[in-house]
């Protein structure tokens, strides 16, 4: 058994093992949760600094015949797994968040606990599946198993319109994977090759109309996951009303399944037609980035505030490989694969110090507060920290990933790093109104009582604000990992 | 001497930080571990500083940052005589700000963050004057602009310093959307952001025409933004809510300073950005925002009656002098005013906080004859005074002239009548604020209805006009500390008049560097200078006396007799109306944020809640209705989208096989 395998394959069983556990004692469910994807997160870091980023390619690679059906034509999965440069630092960031995740549930789950740590677990392996997954068919699998503990978390441990936001969430999912079945079905069922090997179907040659239909078909999944506008909306509801920790995982690590899947399946099987329709990716990312920067400005709820600002900063992942692929240059790809790590621990940070507040005042409501500062100066300095690096500050990792994009899509598309750039001054914007509403100006005296974050609570807090700073200061440490990775996508389009 | 020493020029002050910051919280030892950082910091540059009246090449040294490809932004440090003086400059104050601040903010509750805050700055402004890669600067540039951000919003409870700590940081971010564009341009013109490549790659006609412009312009509107020059000087007068030593070292002598130095830093850029017809566009651009900045602003500070916002509406209007001495094209003429205004007006922000301290009040009209109470505090707001009215032979008059005469000799009439009539409007105004503060009777501090309320939680309000030490209460987090000593002024402790004293050496002399031609000498490797120095102009330096003595003395006719200015304040009435309301732009500007952003957001929130998301309920709806036909063999709703959804996408599948062609295609 591979190292990949007991990685991704640890929460399950960790999950059998809460099933097992006496009824009751909620701690004992929270412990073992946490060592479990403690040890998972061990192992991803193992993956993470093992992995020969000077030889590059993919590495750790298991492939086992799964599904053979003799059928005209064969139908053959195989358990292939693997990670190279782009994946390694999303299965880094997946086990990190699903650790802090259990720290951040702490004191916020207090009902169905062991129910609710199952459906974590379970979550986890299902993120990490579609990061390790090289067969199409396997990576659709998991992308797939990823909705149903998502859907209960949402639906059972949230808030507001719960269900609502919920059956949203899968239902616009489920939309998107619709026609990225078709669009998998299509590429194999055409292909000479009975397999679903990503790279074996990156070789094969299929007619360009057929070709052009594949790719819009996934990209709608993908579209719809990043997201991109007018694909949303289904992320401030299911992001605004799940429970704090659900947040952090959907902000941190399950809207970087649409982002990898441009990545890994786009940009490797369909290079022609991503370089092809830049100019309509780059339009719909300024779109997504200015339209969700003005929607977020006026948000009277903190956490959809935050929730809202992901699509704007989803949107510079989108210009950065729009714009890479046209400019053929790696600093904007680049930029937009950090993207999408730096927006995981900053935006997973952000829901994280909402969540504190949330439960210690319970409301979220702008409004409701002022000059908290005074009572909780450990969640305002985390949560301007937060901010600042949404708002792109230097020495913080956002900055990094942001200055990347735009100096890689400026070389094709002057114009949309130039608006990038004003969406940059929008996110200080809301950031700041807001921040200067909610922990400045007098304490309104209905939180004279209001306590600091708890240490269980300072956990995921400090752990975050810690790898902000060191991406923010030592960009290299991701940079060139996921430049290996990014060495032979960018062959392929020809740079 | 090695160049690695400069590492710990930065890291001095950074270590102080996280010490303070991370493990010192809340102990007042953190002000003694700032303030030996810095001093260190201090001595550490003046090596660097006097080895460059010899030595032609830079010191350089680089450690790794950003790496991709082939593509390379490290921290390369570079200090050539341009850095050494801002070294200078930028440790020598902020070390005699740090001393003062030891008396000034004593008792304070927030005493160790303060000090925190002050260490984070003077590493972040080191690093931007260190840096010689473009993104380092742009780096150091949002650091300092945080650190600003900090210490204006330093007394956070208080809404007004919310409010500027806010303002200052959002305002100064419009202009460093430029700057990133300007990045932006010439990274994809030029393949670097290094600096001397940079400037190399300019002279020699690589980079095209219109990315040197959009890139000058872009590094301008930076340093509009930085620099408070109109129509980005908005923040700067709010940022007065921040406690005085702030003032003085961030928003008098070197943040604002820094806008001056971009310019100054990538000159050859701004020369070589012609227009059409190879007129100096960019050039000319900076020397007009300046000089228009210059009298606007002076204009405005004739008027006020708190004395800090007096001070920081000529430090907006003398930045303008220097922006107009780049634009006219003596790099020198800007940063020689550059250097000595650092040191009067650190010498003003720093005696107006000793007033302050000593009076209870920042409001003019409640002080008066205090020279008495205050000599030492008096002498060195008079010499600052004499210094910014630029009197022979105090250190503004030698730079102010230079640039009035280089606007005359190298820009043209109007640019020189704009400097003279500036001129004449801040020794008058300088003289107007010298009466009200230190000359005729104490007035005292009126009663005003907001003390009594101010310092408890729930109300800590603290009524119209908000000195740093004017309230009265008991000690509150995020709020000034209540003053004790409402009654009879009295002088400063030592700990805070030795820095006055320290700094009256400089305002007075500084302004001799420039004998001879001795600073131009200084800076003559400095990419952008060029030639001898300039001989100094009589016929215009006599001119400039006359102009700054006349000011003095209408200043003292005025306020020498009670009646006379509110006599002359009523015969220009709209006027008077007009500067006080500083020309009514806070209120525009307000207006049109809320008209694009704020109601433009509720639109905007409307067409998505309603519009996009209504679509997309709508389709659900649709199914819905739709599957009415198959509730009888469906119960729960999710399991029948699925059902729906697999049907769809068995639909859709085989509505692509028609289309393109049978399962296995060619």
């Amino acid at each position: 058994m591979g190292l990949l395998t007991v990685l991704l394959f640890l929460p399950v069983a960790g999950a059998i093992a809460l099933l097992l556990l006496p009824r009751g004692n909620d701690r004992l469910v929270r412990i073992v949760t946490a060592v479990v994807t403690g040890v998972d997160l061990v192992l991803a870091g193992i993956v993470f600094f093992t992995y020969n980023v000077s030889a590059g390619g993919i590495q750790f690679t298991e492939r086992l015949a799964w599904v053979r059906i003799p059928t005209t034509p064969q139908f053959n999965v195989d358990y292939y797994l693997g990670v190279d440069g782009l994946s390694t630092p999303l299965v880094l960031l997946t086990a990190f968040l699903s650790f802090l995740a259990v720290f951040i549930s702490w004191n916020a789950i207090d009902t169905r606990v062991r129910e609710y740590h199952i459906l974590l677990l379970l979550l986890q392996t299902g993120v990490l599946g579609v990061f390790m997954a090289l067969d199409f068919f396997l990576f659709f699998l998991f992308w797939e198993v990823e909705l149903i503990p998502m859907y209960l978390l949402i639906g059972i441990w949230g808030s507001g319109r719960r269900m609502y936001a919920a059956t949203k969430f899968l239902i616009y999912t489920l939309a998107g994977s619709a026609f990225m079945l078709v669009g998998i079905m299509l590429l194999y069922f055409n292909s000479t090759q009975a397999t679903f090997d990503m790279f074996a179907l990156a070789n094969q040659n299929y007619a360009v109309p057929l070709k052009t239909l594949m790719f819009f078909f996934i990209l709608t999944a993908f579209a719809v996951k990043l997201p991109v506008w007018p694909l949303h909306t289904w992320l401030p509801d299911a992001h605004g009303d799940a429970p704090t920790a659900i947040s952090v995982l959907l902000a941190g690590v399950l809207l970087k399944m649409g982002a990898y899947g441009i990545f890994r399946i786009l940009l490797m099987i369909f290079p022609d037609q991503m370089r092809t329709y830049a100019p309509l990716l780059v339009t719909i990312a300024v779109i997504s980035i200015i339209y969700g920067a003005l929607v977020t400005i006026m948000q009277p709820d903190m956490k959809r505030l935050v929730a809202y600002s992901s699509v704007s900063h989803m949107g510079y992942v989108l210009l950065g490989v729009a714009g890479g692929v046209t400019g053929l240059n790696m600093v904007g790809l680049n930029g937009a694969a950090l993207q999408m790590f730096t927006h995981g621990t900053i935006t997973g940070l952000l829901f994280a110090a909402v969540g504190v507040v949330y439960h210690k005042a319970h409301t979220r409501q702008i409004a409701d507060f002022g000059g908290i500062a005074a009572r909780m100066p450990v969640v305002a300095t985390v949560f301007l920290i937060a901010g600042l690096g949404s708002l792109g500050l230097p020495a913080l990792a956002g900055f990094v990933a942001e200055l990347l994009i735009f100096l890689g899509s400026y070389q094709a598309y002057a114009w949309a790093a130039v608006l990038g750039a004003f969406g940059v001054l929008l996110a200080t914007g809301y950031i700041m109104f807001m921040y200067r509403r909610v922990f400045f100006g007098p304490l309104n005296p209905r939180w004279a009582h209001l306590t600091d974050a708890d240490p269980v609570d300072m956990v995921p807090l400090f752990a975050l604000v810690a790898v902000i700073v060191l991406v923010g200061v030592y960009p290299t440490v991701l940079t060139r990992v996921f430049e290996s990775g990014l060495q032979p996508i960018l062959a392929r389009l020809g740079g | 001497m090695t160049a690695d020493l400069a590492w710990l020029i930065l890291f001095l002050p950074l270590l102080a930080f996280l010490l303070n910051a991370l493990v010192l919280r809340g102990r007042a030892i953190a002000a003694l571990i700032s303030t030996v950082a810095i001093g260190a910091s201090f001595l550490l540059s003046l090596p660097f500083f006097f080895a460059l009246f010899t030595r032609s090449e830079p010191f350089r040294t680089a450690a790794p940052f950003i790496q991709v490809g082939q593509v390379a932004f490290p921290f390369t440090i570079q200090i050539d005589a341009l850095t050494a003086v801002m070294l200078v400059v930028v440790t020598g104050v902020s070390l005699l700000v740090h001393i003062f601040s030891i008396g000034y903010m004593a008792g304070d509750p927030g005493y160790s963050r303060y000090f925190s805050y002050l260490s984070l700055f003077s590493m972040s402004m080191l690093g931007l004057v260190l840096a010689q890669d473009l993104v380092l600067v742009y780096v150091g540039w949002e650091l300092v602009g945080l650190s600003s951000f900090l210490l204006v919003g330093f007394w956070y409870a208080k809404p007004s310093a919310a409010d500027a700590a806010k303002k200052a940081f959002i305002t100064t971010r419009i202009g460093d959307f430029g700057f990133a564009v300007a990045l932006m341009a010439l990274f994809v013109a030029a393949g670097t952001t290094d600096i001397p490549r940079l400037i190399a790659a300019a002279e020699a006609n690589q980079i095209a025409a219109g990315a040197l412009l959009i890139a000058a312009l872009g590094l301008f509107a930076g340093a509009v933004g930085k620099s408070a020059q109109f129509p980005l000087h908005v923040w700067l007068p709010d940022a007065m809510e921040g406690p005085t030593p702030v003032s003085a070292l961030i928003h008098a002598a070197t943040m604002v300073a820094a806008g001056v130095y971009l310019v100054a830093r990538t000159f050859p850029l701004f020369e070589a950005a012609t227009g059409v017809g190879g007129v100096p566009a960019a050039l000319t651009v900076v020397a007009w925002i300046g000089a228009f900045t210059a009298i606007f602003a002076a204009t405005i500070a004739l008027v006020q009656t708190d004395i800090k916002k007096v001070l920081a509406y000529s430090t907006i209007s003398q930045l303008g002098y220097m922006m107009l001495g780049l634009g006219v094209g003596s790099l020198v003429a800007g940063i020689f005013h550059l250097f000595t205004h650092a040191f009067f007006k650190a010498l003003l922000f720093l005696s107006s906080g000793s007033v302050i301290h000593g009076a209870g009040t920042q409001d003019m009209r409640e002080m008066g004859g205090l020279r008495r109470a205050m000599p030492i505090t008096f002498a060195a707001f008079g010499i600052g005074a004499l210094a910014l009215a630029g009197v022979f032979p105090f250190a503004g008059f030698w730079s102010k002239d230079e640039i009035i005469a280089e606007s005359l000799l190298h820009g043209n009439v109007v640019l020189f009548l704009i400097g003279e009539v500036t001129a004449f409007l801040t020794a008058f105004y300088i003289m107007r604020l010298m009466m009200l503060t230190f000359f005729g009777e104490h007035r005292g501090v009126a009663e005003h209805a907001g003390h009594q309320a101010a310092g408890t939680p729930a109300s800590p309000a603290i009524g119209n006009h908000s000195a740093d030490h004017g309230s009265h209460g008991e000690l509150v987090p995020g709020m000034p500390v209540p003053a004790h000593h409402a009654g009879a002024p009295h002088e400063s402790p030592l700990v805070m008049t030795l820095p006055l004293i320290i700094l009256m050496v400089p305002a007075t002399i500084a302004g001799l560097w420039a004998l001879g031609g001795g600073f131009h000498d200084y800076l003559h490797n400095v990419p952008g200078v060029h030639g001898a120095a300039p001989p100094i102009n009589l016929p215009i330096a006599a001119l400039s006396t006359v102009v700054a003595l006349g000011g003095l003395a209408t200043g003292w006719f005025l306020y020498a007799a009670p009646g006379r200015a509110a006599a002359v304040a009523r015969a220009f009435g709209p006027v008077t109306t007009l500067l006080e309301r500083k020309y009514y732009l806070d209120e525009l500007y307000e207006a049109g944020i809320n008209l694009l952003f704020m109601r433009g957001s509720q639109a905007l929130g409307w067409f998505d809640g309603t519009i996009v998301d209504g679509v997309v309920n709508g389709v659900a709806a649709l199914f819905a209705g739709l599957s009415d036909v198959l509730r009888r063999w469906q119960t729960g709703r999710v399991q029948y989208y699925g059902v729906f959804l697999a049907l769809g996408a068995v639909l859709l599948f085989v509505v692509s096989l028609v289309w393109t062609g049978g399962l296995i295609g060619r």
